[in-house]
């Protein structure tokens, strides 16, 4: 990352500073003068956007603490004072709370960006395995977090997932009561939910920090899939990414503002403004839309401790999702077939989203079950096959070359031979 | 003073020594090694023996552990009727069944039900889920459950799904009139707690 920068400190004070500490050349070579592919379209801005909203989701929490109360009698009324009390708590709760689904909506587009560009392939598979450990631990503090209003959809959405652990065989009861700090979701549940969901984002940040020094070591994936060979194919990441990243920012937040400020609960549930009661299960109880496509394969299952491992599974095969997929070219642009099962994945996991948000009816755990099928065989039969089935188009013989000729269009003479660096 | 840094001098030359001998290539595990080794594994112990703790933490406090029983009247439970009532944090269901679901749950044979054991604390594990087996020892109108569905944890609604007995409306279990699981993902029948009726109105729970 440093070894990027040409920087030679000029002042006095930056050369005192340098020669102790080599802050500066550090950033500079990973955020200013870092060689970038010059091809890289908006898909590629998301990580720029995530980041972006994982501070916002740090600094809104880290003030939401200042007024919330971590107690089963208080913090209902807690979240309602910050609602209705608190100066401006009514944006800070409504930007935290909405601020979580547009992380999802980001990373969601930036790991479908990965998957059709190849960006999992030789050399990036470390970053790909980090991203998906970030995926995780998000998903863990979003459930946490959401358990914290002890609202109805909190207290069962708690108990069905801790309950997921009781699948294990003959230490899942003790699991699950070590979870929950007794017999049953309650005050000892809270507490560590609070404690970790405030734990969580700062592990996120640090995983963060080791996925962008992975990929800063391989280089950037691009469009193309094809490395940089030249001097040409690559600018430096200042001006020309700091500015492309903040316009598709400003664009995003315009998203964000617009569902904080006109449509803040538009994707909550009405069911978590009831104060949690153990006695009452809510009749047609979901998660938050984000597992609605892993709550689906959990489902679709006919037994319990086969649903449970079908849902972690499906997360589970991410990780060795570079060693998957058998063909040696990266980006789908090149892959006739392989474009084609990739949209096919996507629409399944958007219908596995819809099918989760439905009661469990024979009509939707039929569907559920097909569509869980399709999503393994996509990471287990379709792509390991396809590397071999397939013949892809001609890469071109650089990103320059691809820029100039435009998109995917063969040029005369480009290398047809799969590049296997 | 002068003694005290020839002591110093004279361990420091020892344990160079030692350390020589221990990089040395002969393929016989000196003395060194084995304290190396000793000393490893009694950090990992202490490195262990200081985690749980930090464990142990987590699990159910003394004040969870200390469970009081209670009483119930239910002089006032109808036939076709039920009381849910919460013990250890989770809901109880007392219900006096009508004639029709006793009749129901008799009708079926345990070797046809998904989980032929009847989960009962009050009888042996090994109790097979007959009807008499789930309700109240001589009272077989009366059932006492936990009301807790046994897949995922959600409380079924009473008198619905397709045994006319207990529906998990998160996941879609059925129960039948004695609380046994019949269709849907959940494992297990429906837990019955320790309990006894102290009278015919009284049942103690716990």
């Amino acid at each position: 990352m440093a070894g990027h920068s040409n920087y030679v400190p000029q002042s006095a004070a930056a050369k005192w500073l340098e020669s102790r500490l080599p802050v500066i050349s550090l950033v500079r070579g990973s955020f200013v003068d870092f060689p970038t592919p010059k091809n890289l379209n908006y898909w590629w801005t998301f990580g720029g956007i995530l980041a972006v909203m994982l501070v916002a989701q740090i600094i809104t929490g880290v003030v939401l603490v200042m007024h919330y109360t971590p107690s089963t009698g208080a913090a209902f009324n807690s979240v309602e004072h910050i609602m209705r009390d608190v100066n401006f708590g009514w944006m800070l709760r409504y930007l935290h709370a909405n601020g979580a689904s547009m992380f999802f909506i980001a990373v969601y587009i930036h790991i479908f960006r990965g998957m059709y560009y190849g960006s999992y392939k030789a050399p990036r598979e470390i970053s790909w395995i980090l991203g998906v450990v970030i995926f995780l631990i998000m998903m863990g503090t979003a459930f946490m977090g959401y358990v914290l209003p002890w609202g109805q959809m909190s207290f069962w959405g708690a108990t069905v997932i801790t309950n997921l652990f009781s699948a294990i065989p003959l230490v899942g009861e003790a699991i699950r009561t070590w979870l929950w700090g007794g017999f049953a979701v309650d005050n000892p549940t809270l507490n560590r939910f609070f404690s970790l969901h405030y734990l969580l984002p700062f592990m996120i940040a640090g995983v963060v920090i080791l996925h962008v020094w992975a990929f800063h070591t391989t280089g950037n994936n691009n469009p193309t899939g094809v490395q940089p060979k030249t001097k040409q194919d690559t600018v430096p990441f200042h001006p020309y990414y700091t500015i492309k990243d903040l316009f598709a920012i400003v664009v995003f937040m315009i998203l964000f503002s617009w569902f904080a400020f006109y449509v803040p609960n538009y994707m909550g549930h009405p069911d978590n403004y009831i104060e949690a009661n153990p006695l009452v299960t809510p009749a047609h109880i979901v998660p938050e839309w984000y597992f609605l496509p892993f709550y689906a394969i959990l489902r679709a299952i006919p037994d319990k401790l086969g649903g449970v491992l079908a849902m972690f599974g499906a997360i589970a095969v991410l990780f060795v999702l570079p060693w998957l997929d058998t063909s040696k070219v990266r980006s789908g642009t090149y892959r006739p077939l392989f474009k084609q099962f990739f949209w096919i994945f996507a629409l399944v996991c958007v219908a596995l989203g819809y099918l989760g948000a439905m009661p469990a009816e024979p009509k939707y755990v039929f569907w559920a079950r097909i569509c869980t099928a399709y999503y393994f065989a996509h990471f287990l039969i379709i792509l390991p096959l396809l590397g071999f089935l397939e013949k892809p188009k001609p890469l071109p013989a650089s990103i320059s070359e691809a820029v100039l000729k435009g998109g995917s269009a063969s040029p005369a003479g480009a290398v047809s031979a799969p590049e296997i660096k | 003073m002068r003694k005290l840094i020839a002591g110093f001098r004279y361990r420091l030359n020892r344990f160079r020594e030692d350390a020589t001998l221990a990089h040395s290539d002969t393929a016989e595990p000196t003395r060194r090694d084995f304290l190396y080794i000793a000393t490893g594994a009694m950090g990992a112990v202490g490195a262990g023996a200081l985690a749980w703790p930090f464990i142990d933490q987590m699990n159910p406090d003394a004040s969870a552990l200390a469970l009081a029983s209670i009483e119930v009247d239910v002089s006032s439970v109808q036939e076709g009727q039920s009381i849910t009532v919460k013990w250890r944090g989770k809901p109880v269901f007392v219900r006096n069944r009508t004639a029709k679901e006793v009749e129901e749950a008799n009708s079926v044979p345990v070797g046809d039900l998904p989980d032929p054991l009847a989960r009962n604390s009050n009888l042996p594990d090994t109790a097979e889920a007959t009807d008499a087996n789930r309700a109240a020892e001589g009272k077989e109108a009366w059932l006492v459950m936990v009301g807790i569905c046994t897949h995922l944890g959600c409380v079924p609604l009473g008198q619905q799904g397709d045994y006319d007995g207990w529906f998990c409306p998160c996941h879609g279990s059925h129960y039948d009139t004695a609380g046994r699981i019949r269709k849907g993902p959940a494992p297990q029948n429906l837990l019955i707690p320790p309990y006894e009726f102290v009278s015919d109105t009284k049942v103690k729970i716990g």
